[in-house]
């Protein structure tokens, strides 16, 4: 299956955001939901079909123009699962915020199955002024099960220089991917990048869990746990809390 | 290339501070991840994947342009989100450098680079050869956790070796796998995290009471 989905979220010129474009294809449908929040706007994932499976190309594209805000959420756990014989699924994200816009990506988990072979690449680019929290949350295995293999590619730009750049992979091609170095017992697992002067905040630690300024202007939370429970305690009021949880007050 | 220079190199007892760093071992060892031969084999095959990688890749390409090094640096900033990390990094880099500048004539690559900058300098001066860089650091990647976890766990030394042993294979495997792609734009090079290595370098950080600096 190929799917392509895009959102462009512009100031409205009165404090306020709106859509300009906002079209998906199943299984990347979007909807304008959530709660209304002043001064920006809220949108849902709602998977149109199962998957991702083997074989699909996915690609979502994300626009956050100059003073704009946008949340994007999704309304289910992604499940990417083995399908027929084929190559590796994959979804790409494209996603690109101007000075003084906001976004904020918090999507629930993806679950890597047994026997699937998905890659999910991320190329996001903040302007100088802009403020980003992109959050991924994987849980590696339906209960029980090992897990597939799967690969996050993720590069994050602000004010165009490389902030952050992370690839993670796990499943039965990964070597070493359940050793004490990478995940060890953990099965679920979840990062909060941020980008921006902005966004720049103190967080608490727990012994599975992180909260570490990066080199450039941001910050990435890294949370494991052997349940995404536990992992969702420590990154759901981090990102509750967040100054970009604020949209802005419209005049 | 000089076998004897490359070994020299890849040594542990090379005056750069290396003994001091566990590379990430003595917190999962301090968090119960790791207490048998076993668990530090899943750790080390970790730490291939993962930091070796990028490591080797990084010390290729600075082996192959050491002039680059500026931007090496900042790739390896974007690679290593724990601050912890970076400055173990950069001390070690920084260590390695002065050892290095004693004995061949490296480069300017800055005061404090990252570690895998300094010994892909190290190695141009020396006069090797990018995957011969690489195939020092996936090394030094992994017998420095090694020998830290005879001294942490008390482990039976024979065994360890026999684990670096069976892991030398897999050790040139990722050093070719490096050197092959040094010569990609640096956002393309290999950028392999491990969220347990970070997450208990940070935690390490704040102890007040450590065998080993990282």
């Amino acid at each position: 299956m190929k799917a392509e989905a895009r959102v462009v979220a512009e100031s409205d010129g009165l404090g306020g955001t709106r859509l300009a474009v906002l079209r998906g294809q199943s299984p990347l449908l979007l909807r304008q939901t959530g709660p209304r929040v002043a001064g920006g706007v809220t949108v849902h994932l709602v998977g149109g079909a199962a998957g991702p499976l083997r074989g699909d190309e996915l690609r979502l594209d994300i626009e956050v123009g100059p003073g704009a805000w946008l949340e994007l959420l999704s309304v289910a756990a992604q499940l990417a699962l083995p399908g027929r014989p084929a190559p590796a699924s994959r979804l790409t994200i494209n996603a690109t915020v101007a000075a003084g816009g906001t976004l904020r990506w918090i999507p629930e988990p993806l679950i890597a199955a047994a026997g699937c072979d998905h890659l999910a690449i991320t190329r996001v680019a903040v302007a100088a002024g802009g403020a980003l929290l992109w959050r991924d949350d994987l849980v590696c295995g339906r209960h029980g099960e090992d897990p597939g293999d799967f690969v996050a590619d993720t590069l994050i730009r602000y004010d165009g220089s490389t902030l952050h750049r992370h690839e993670l992979a796990v499943g039965p091609r990964a070597a070493g991917w359940n050793g004490a170095a990478v995940l060890g017992d953990a099965r679920a697992l979840g990062t909060v990048v941020t980008a921006g002067p902005a966004t720049l905040t103190a967080g608490s630690a727990t012994p599975n869990a992180a909260v570490m300024p990066l080199a450039g202007p941001g910050l990435l939370a890294t949370a494991v746990d052997a349940d995404i429970r536990a992992v969702r305690a420590v990154l759901d009021p981090f990102c509750a809390a967040h100054p970009t949880a604020k949209a802005p007050v419209p005049a | 290339m000089s076998l004897a220079t490359l070994l020299l190199l890849a040594d542990g007892r090379l005056p750069s501070g290396g003994h001091a760093h566990s590379a990430g071992l003595e917190a999962q060892v301090s968090a119960g991840r790791v207490r048998s031969v076993a668990d530090l084999d899943g750790f080390l095959r970790g730490k291939l994947a993962t930091s070796a990688l990028v490591s080797a890749a990084f010390a290729a390409a600075a082996c192959a342009a050491p002039a680059a090094f500026a931007g090496l640096d900042a790739g390896l900033d974007a690679r290593t989100p724990s601050p912890a990390l970076r400055k173990a990094s950069r001390a070690q880099g920084r260590a390695l450098l002065r050892a290095g500048r004693a004995m061949w004539p490296v480069a300017a690559i800055g005061r404090e680079p990252h570690q895998p900058v300094a010994l892909g300098a190290l190695a141009s001066a020396a006069g090797l050869s990018p995957h011969e860089a690489a195939v020092a650091a996936a090394h030094g990647t992994i017998t420095g956790s090694a020998s830290a976890a005879v001294r942490l766990l008390g482990l039976d030394p024979y065994a360890v070796h026999a684990l670096l042993a069976r892991l030398a294979p897999e050790c040139d495997r990722i050093a070719e796998l490096a050197a092959a792609r040094s010569g990609d734009p640096v956002d393309e090079l290999p950028a392999a995290g491990a969220p347990l290595l970070d997450i208990g370098a940070e935690h390490h950080a704040t102890w007040e009471v450590r065998l080993f600096a990282s």
